[in-house]
């Protein structure tokens, strides 16, 4: 288990500054994606995940900015490289699929010439011939059929799956260390879902590469992470690997999210839901963001937030209930 | 091909159109064509003469239809004052108007495109506020008070243009600012918006994501995109430059359409009037065909369904 950290984010903190005050979409997140493994960042929308993943791409935009923390990649330091400095790792080492392939390809451009770009602007093909037979090369193996001719198609031509395959090859064109991948599958069918999962893992395996998955879907968790980080309201809950973290949830929160997974042979008439929603980001108090949605909410956890309490080995929660049970 | 061929054919029923309504409204409105080409005392025998001459007898149906026939021909009749084919007198006006009009759109297209890109590049910064306060002067100042101020200072004071039109390419630039100024502050307005507005979609967050400079996201991804309804407008402006500008051709005495159809009104010249609108309905629907062919150019969504 002791691998090679590829992306270390320590204590991050991401701000909106709005005319209302501050939002603090990211409070704090600390995360790890080790070399050759899939980590899962699960939350409910609006919860910072994506904010989180954004931050390390440096795509956050105005009003929003990354106020303090620490990005690594591959031990290099992310924040504060300036634009130029970025640009030459994103799309290179580190490459980011969006969820909507609708779109998130540019509607009046091949597709083709959108993948061949990233091979070009990183030098990773000097001539557009070579940037092509690369391009071609990523397309079947991200199983994308007839690919030579796929190459010169726009993507409104494009079904939903195969759109999101060639945002795929254009991530994983240049060979990333890393890929993050925002809500991949959420605009696909179930079973465009499964194929693209499965890409995602063979790819991970092949290159052993480093995979953080943002999803609100604990089915892909179950499918594909190696381990989890459960967000809500700009914080890290809890934190384990993806068995552990199934059978021996600690975290009211994620109970709550496992609970709202429908279940076959459960009693169709009733979902189980969290009750309440995402607190206001603008007014969090000092106590536990989760207090007021929490069945065991005290008066500790209303003025005062929880520290992450190691449970287990690489299992942490965010819960009084978790540092008792820790001790 | 064969789209463009059957816009060209949904072509006809409008010029049909606007030729029967001047038709119309030129017979409605007071006032004789006789009577003006005669002047004052005449015997009524000379008007009915002249009448019979000028088929003004015939009924109205059957003058519609012998102008049309002859139209189809290329024949538009005779100027009554210029006493000449109407035909070569648009035929003769329009390089003038066309060089004019070249020149304007060139001007209000660099100037409004930059301008824009700029504008929206530095969103709600200085330069864009600057740009902004000019194009909505362009906007909103009328061509003639930008005419004459150009005519002005620039030719009156400075003397570093001719004051009217000499033919020269140099005694064009002050009208073509003139006419291209007003072109440009919309063109920057709706260049800069376009691009603002798509420079928050997914996709230009992907190039971001791809490692792309700044520059080359905006004039790679995004411009191609934010063009659609500037490129519409453009071909629409051309259309209507190149159909005569009035003012400015008054204003600098240029010898094109304009003038043309100023001078057909101030003498009720029939014919002449008839032929220059005719001329001008042509232009506008050319280039609005033009601009929905470019659209299809740069979109290829648009392609199959044009």
């Amino acid at each position: 288990m002791a691998k090679e950290n590829l992306l270390e984010i320590r204590d991050l903190h991401t701000s909106f500054f709005t005319d209302h005050g501050v939002v603090r979409a990211v409070n704090g997140v600390d995360l790890d994606v080790p070399e050759g493994r899939i980590v899962g960042l699960v939350g409910e929308s609006g919860c910072g995940k994506s904010m989180t993943a954004r931050s390390v791409m440096g795509l956050i935009k105005s009003p929003g900015r990354i106020e303090s923390g620490s990005i690594k990649l591959d031990g290099r330091e992310l924040v504060g490289l300036s634009d130029r400095e970025l640009r030459s790792v994103c799309g290179d080492d580190v490459s980011m699929i969006f969820q909507e392939p609708m779109t998130s390809l540019n509607p009046v451009l091949k597709v083709g010439r959108q993948v061949e770009e990233v091979l070009l602007v990183h030098h990773k093909a000097s001539t557009k011939e070579e940037a092509k037979r690369l391009t071609v090369d990523m397309f079947e193996r991200v199983g994308i059929p007839e690919a030579e001719k796929r190459m010169s198609a726009y993507p409104h031509e494009l079904s939903g799956g195969l759109r999101q395959r060639v945002m795929i090859a254009m991530a994983m064109v240049c060979k990333p260390r890393l890929l993050i991948a925002d809500e991949p599958t959420t605009a696909l069918d179930v079973t465009i879902e499964a194929q693209i999962l499965r890409l995602m893992k063979q790819l991970c395996k092949e290159h052993h590469m480093g995979i953080l998955i943002i999803t609100h879907n604990l089915g892909v968790v179950a499918e594909i992470c190696d381990d989890v980080y459960v967000m809500y309201a700009g914080r890290i809950v809890e934190n384990a690997p993806v068995f552990e973290l199934f059978d021996h949830k600690r975290h009211p929160y994620t109970e709550g999210l496992m609970n709202a997974i429908p279940k076959i042979g459960g009693n169709p008439e009733f979902l189980s839901t969290i009750p309440g929603v995402v607190p206001n980001l603008l007014h969090v108090g000092d106590g536990c963001t989760f207090a007021g949605r929490c069945a065991h909410a005290s008066d500790r956890c209303r003025a005062e937030m929880p520290a992450l309490y190691e449970v287990a080995e690489h299992h942490t929660c965010r819960c009084f209930l978790a540092e008792r049970e820790g001790q | 091909m064969k789209r463009v061929l059957g816009r060209i054919a949904g072509m006809i029923p409008v010029l049909l159109g606007v030729t029967l309504l001047i038709f119309i409204l030129l017979r409605v409105v007071p006032g004789d064509p006789v009577s003006i080409l005669l002047g004052e005392h005449y015997s009524q025998e000379t008007i009915d003469r002249l009448t019979r001459v000028m088929d003004l007898d015939k009924p109205l149906i059957q003058q519609f239809f012998s102008y049309v026939g002859n139209a189809v021909r290329g024949n538009l009749g005779e100027s009554y004052t210029m006493k000449r084919p109407v035909t070569t007198l648009i035929l003769q006006a329009f390089p003038s108007t066309v060089k004019l009009a070249l020149m304007a759109a060139a001007i209000a297209w660099v100037i409004g495109i930059l301008a824009g890109i700029i504008a929206a590049v530095r969103q709600n910064k200085l330069l864009d506020h600057l740009f902004m306060g000019m194009s909505l002067a362009g906007v909103s100042v009328p061509i003639f008070m930008t005419s004459l101020f150009l005519q002005y200072v620039l030719s009156f004071k400075l003397k570093l243009f001719p004051l009217t039109s000499d033919g020269r390419l140099i005694s064009l630039i002050l009208p073509a600012i003139a006419l291209g100024w007003n072109s440009a502050g919309s063109i920057a307005r709706m260049t800069r918006s376009g691009l603002i507005d798509v420079m928050q979609q997914d996709y230009i967050d992907t190039a971001k994501a791809k490692g792309l400079t700044k520059a080359s996201v905006i004039l790679k991804h995004a411009l191609k995109n934010s063009m659609l309804p500037v490129v519409t407008m453009m071909a629409i402006q051309l259309s209507s430059m190149m159909s005569g500008a009035v003012i400015t051709e008054s204003i600098f005495s240029i010898p094109g359409i304009g003038r043309l159809a100023t001078s057909a009104i101030q003498n009720r010249d029939m014919p002449l009037l008839q032929g220059t609108v005719l001329f001008t309905t042509i232009i506008v629907i050319i280039g609005n065909l033009a601009a929905d062919l470019l659209y299809s150019v740069l979109d290829p969504r648009i392609r199959r369904a044009v």
